[in-house]
């Protein structure tokens, strides 16, 4: 058996895992954090590209156009959020037009459907909030929203069910050559050997080539800062809001996510600190000032959390994807917007050419399908009644805004890959991403954590190395 | 479906203040629900003193507040239903409720009292930068943490904001051992009770910093330190003036949110000023037969005015439920010059009251006012202030016959005045 090593558990890593699994190989996911979906995954617009912003001919063009296609049934396959809610991009000046019209050729060229260019007047009357000011919009209506760490889950998920093991806490600092094999060192000291090493690192994806490869790459971090708005504002935008794209990216945009809030950002400046994912009173600032120009009703108040990420950019302009100088040592590199589109299409792809280079035949037994975790707050009440009846604990809610039961949180610790500390159930059941922010149900989170991975209640973290509490109060039980 | 007469949202103080005076007005059938595991709501973490002085002329810890409500509950034998959360309330007033041993459970109700309290305002809402490290608690939630599962949240403290919890807080942590930098409040005021400020920060020589706030938080998995400002006349702050206090936790105590999703999902109106609902003299919402009282309604300094509002609202409910039909023709009634809101918002014009309170906040600190009732534009009642703040709730009480002037017309405007 032919072995694996996939560096990197966001989503094209999680993807390349579950495609690769459908080969009779053994696939192990390295990860340095403690659980998937903590990089770019975790923290970017969400947003399912039509195709038409990619200068045509890259790969970014190519698989922007292939992942879209796949989305709506990967969505129904492995259960995840998804929306084709439609884009606009905005254009504010008439002689900004031309730059439309542009964007609309390319789109054309790239192969994208249903593109319109509209009059400002009929882009209000499909979204009536936004700006007076708009005197027309590039209206794609193949653009879509996904919740971009419920997919990543989804693909970790469906990758272990068929038979990928996920190593977390497992930072490459080595890989070298031994006989035919690969050996990737990571730091608290273990080895492990593959015929195939694919780098899926995101903004760290150049430092791992590096070690391996004559030809160096650089990626660079781009910062992207957003403001989340609470669900009453979700209705100021029911399709994805842009503005005219430049050469830093697509520009701030308002959209709906597939959960009913409000979305604004991103930022785009491009910084040396790989690890800094804290938000800029500087950054916000402009976030809040941009989105205003879209939709200018927004208010300030009703913003619920704030938060950033790095996009990893890479300098040649386009994804980075093939086998390397090095063979066996494979990159997906440099793939930020429309990394997340293309993400479905990358993960085919790198399985199909990884295949090819180990000559892998395909197993005889596949599991397509994953089943999420029961979303309470959504469902009938007579999907209610049903699902309490099989376990009593999806009677009890823990989350109060959200509306999110205790049984949805030990599923959300106990299924493949599950969540270890506060951050993972939250994202993988919403607990605590409410009007509240976790500040009524984070101590009832925390012990059904410690409950369920027999843990004590202060060793429970919000996330790696987040300790919440440090021991007992004085007059403590 | 279950027919039930009353169904109250909340057995914390308003619910259970509400359910005691409900019975007592000779109403029989009625539920509580309660999503903790307990009676009492949030006084069970407050096990600080200075609660109950106007309700039993003497000092109470929260709990034994709690208790001495639960107490007249108990002995009425009224019933509740914990480790029930609501769901839904229509405009209809069926109430669908959820709990582990009767999974969905649906009342229709004649008359429903939300009394579900508020929430503390998260970081988002006033958009502090920085890490989202841990160590990053709202005040309450770290009362919890303390009070109730005897854990420290934190060693090193730095408070935002000087609401009466972070106040508490402030000597709750310092009891513990822990040490409490600073409190760093962005008004050149606080919104807490003054005796709070003595007894819980001047006490203890913590540092209370007006005209600042936080701009940022440094920390990878854990709060390691926060960089505070100074801020002009318009709130922004003067980056010259940062600097970083070095610490592990940030306590957020920068206001109370009512909880008015559950009434408002159900049509009820909601006062954009108190974020609660907009109700009249009897706490009737502008849905028929929903009542409101207590924090979900507007915030209220002291638990025992919540008490005292939430008896009223059971009473009123009882009343609804017996009589039926709700008065028509409304005196509004407004705040203005100072006065943001007043609450009632109305006065039925048929209503036969002996006397009413209204309960009211103003914008900012105001010395030698007077407080002026005005129908109409014509004077009724005139009360002088030496000094009002925004962190102490004012009232007035007007008598019988003010009232029946009142009735005849058409505003009531209290506003301050020279």
């Amino acid at each position: 058996m032919k072995d694996i090593i996939i560096i990197g558990g966001g989503i094209i890593g999680c993807a390349v895992a579950r495609e690769l699994c459908r080969y009779q190989a053994s696939v192990k996911l390295l990860e340095r954090g403690g659980d998937v979906s903590l990089g770019t995954t975790k923290a970017n617009s969400g947003i399912v590209h039509a195709g038409f912003d990619a200068k045509p001919n890259t790969m970014k063009a190519k698989f922007n156009l292939l992942g879209n296609a796949m989305f709506d049934d990967l969505a129904k396959q492995l259960d995840f959020p998804f929306k084709r809610n439609g884009a606009l991009v905005l254009c504010f000046d008439k002689d900004e037009m031309d730059g439309l019209k542009d964007l609309y050729d390319r789109g054309v060229a790239n192969g994208v459907e249903g593109l319109e260019l509209l009059d400002g007047e009929k882009v209000r009357q499909l979204e009536p909030h936004i700006s007076e000011k708009v005197a027309g919009a590039l209206y794609a209506k193949t653009s879509g929203i996904v919740s971009p760490y419920e997919m990543c889950f989804a693909y970790a998920e469906n990758a272990a069910v068929n038979g990928c093991e996920f190593l977390f806490n497992k930072e490459v600092c080595d890989i070298s050559k031994d006989k035919d094999k690969w050996r990737v060192k990571s730091k608290d000291g273990c080895e492990y050997f593959a015929d195939v090493v694919i780098n899926c690192a995101g903004v760290h994806a150049d430092d791992i080539n590096n070690i391996v490869c004559k030809e160096k790459i650089k990626i660079v971090a781009r910062k992207g800062e957003y403001m989340l708005y609470d669900k009453s504002c979700g209705s100021l935008a029911s399709r994805t809001i842009f503005q005219m794209p430049t050469k830093m990216g697509k520009g701030i945009l308002v959209a709906p996510t597939t959960h009913g809030n409000l979305i604004t950002g991103p930022t785009a400046n491009d910084v040396d600190d790989k690890e800094g994912l804290f938000t800029t009173y500087d950054g916000l600032g402009e976030v809040y000032t941009k989105s205003l120009v879209s939709v200018p009703s927004l208010n300030k108040r009703l913003v619920i959390t704030q938060f950033s990420g790095l996009r990893a950019h890479s300098e040649s302009g386009d994804f980075i994807i093939g086998e390397s100088c090095q063979k066996g040592f494979y990159n997906v590199a440099g793939i930020e917007s429309p990394g997340l589109t293309s993400a479905p299409a990358i993960g085919v792809h790198v399985a199909e050419e990884v295949a090819d280079i180990l000559s892998l035949i395909k197993k005889d037994s596949f599991e397509e399908t994953r089943k999420g975790i029961p979303h309470f707050a959504t469902m009938t009440d007579e999907e209610r009644e049903a699902l309490i009846k099989t376990n009593p604990l999806y009677g009890k809610v823990i989350c109060k805004c959200e509306v999110v039961t205790e049984g949805e949180i030990v599923d959300s610790i106990n299924r493949p890959v599950g969540a270890k500390d506060v951050d993972g159930v939250k994202l993988r059941t919403r607990a605590g991403m409410g009007k509240c922010q976790s500040g009524f149900c984070m101590e009832k989170v925390m012990e059904i954590l410690a409950r369920e991975r027999g843990i004590a209640f202060d060793e429970v973290q919000k996330c790696d190395g987040g300790k919440i509490v440090f021991g007992k109060a004085k007059g403590g039980k | 479906m279950i027919n039930k007469n009353l169904v109250i949202i909340g057995g914390g103080p308003a619910g259970l203040a509400a359910a005691k005076s409900a019975y007592d007005a000779g109403e029989r059938d009625i539920v509580i629900l309660e999503r903790q595991s307990e009676l009492g709501g949030i006084l069970n973490q407050c096990i600080h003193n200075g609660f109950g002085l106007h309700t039993f002329k003497e000092e109470l810890t929260g709990p034994e507040y709690a208790a001495r409500y639960i107490v007249e509950v108990q002995k009425r034998g009224i019933e509740c239903k914990l480790d029930t959360t609501v769901l839904s309330i229509s405009n209809s007033k069926v109430v669908t409720a959820v709990n582990e041993t009767d999974g969905l459970i649906k009342y229709q109700a004649k008359a429903v009292i939300v009394a579900c309290g508020c929430r503390e305002r998260p970081r988002g809402g006033i958009n502090v930068a920085g890490s989202r490290c841990a160590g990053i608690f709202s005040a309450g939630t770290a009362q919890k943490l303390i009070n109730i599962d005897g854990y420290m949240p934190g060693k090193e403290v730095v408070i935002l904001g000087s609401g009466d919890i972070g106040l508490i807080m402030a000597r709750r942590m310092t009891f513990e051992g822990a040490k409490v930098k600073a409190v760093v409040e962005l008004m050149p005021y606080s919104s807490g009770l003054n005796r709070n400020i003595v007894q819980c920060l001047k006490d203890f020589d913590i540092p209370l910093l007006f005209s600042h706030t936080v701009v940022d938080i440094k920390g990878e998995g854990r709060v390691s330190g926060v960089v505070i400002a100074q801020v002009d006349e318009r709130l922004n702050p003067i980056m010259s003036t940062a600097q970083e206090i070095k610490c592990d936790t940030l306590l957020l105590s920068i206001g109370l949110v009512p909880e008015k999703e559950l009434a408002e999902k159900a049509g009820v109106k909601v006062s954009p000023v108190t974020g609660g609902a907009v109700v009249d003299e009897s706490m009737m919402t502008s849905v028929e037969g929903i009542f409101e009282c207590g924090n979900v309604l507007h915030v209220h300094d002291l638990v025992d005015f919540v008490s005292k509002e939430s008896e009223d609202a059971g009473a009123s409910a009882a009343r609804y439920i017996r009589e039926g039909i709700r008065p028509d023709g409304k005196v509004s009634i407004e705040g203005a010059d100072g006065v943001r809101y007043v609450v009632p918002h109305y006065l039925s014009k048929s209503a036969n009251l002996d006397k009413l309170q209204l309960k009211m906040r103003v914008a900012n600190v105001f010395k030698n006012k007077r407080l002026v009732a005005e129908i109409d534009g014509e004077e009724v009642l005139s009360k002088k202030k030496q000094i009002v703040t925004p962190g102490e709730m004012e009232s007035i009480v007007l008598t019988g016959e003010q009232i029946k002037r009142i009735q005849r017309g058409d505003k009531l405007t209290l506003r301050l005045k020279d």
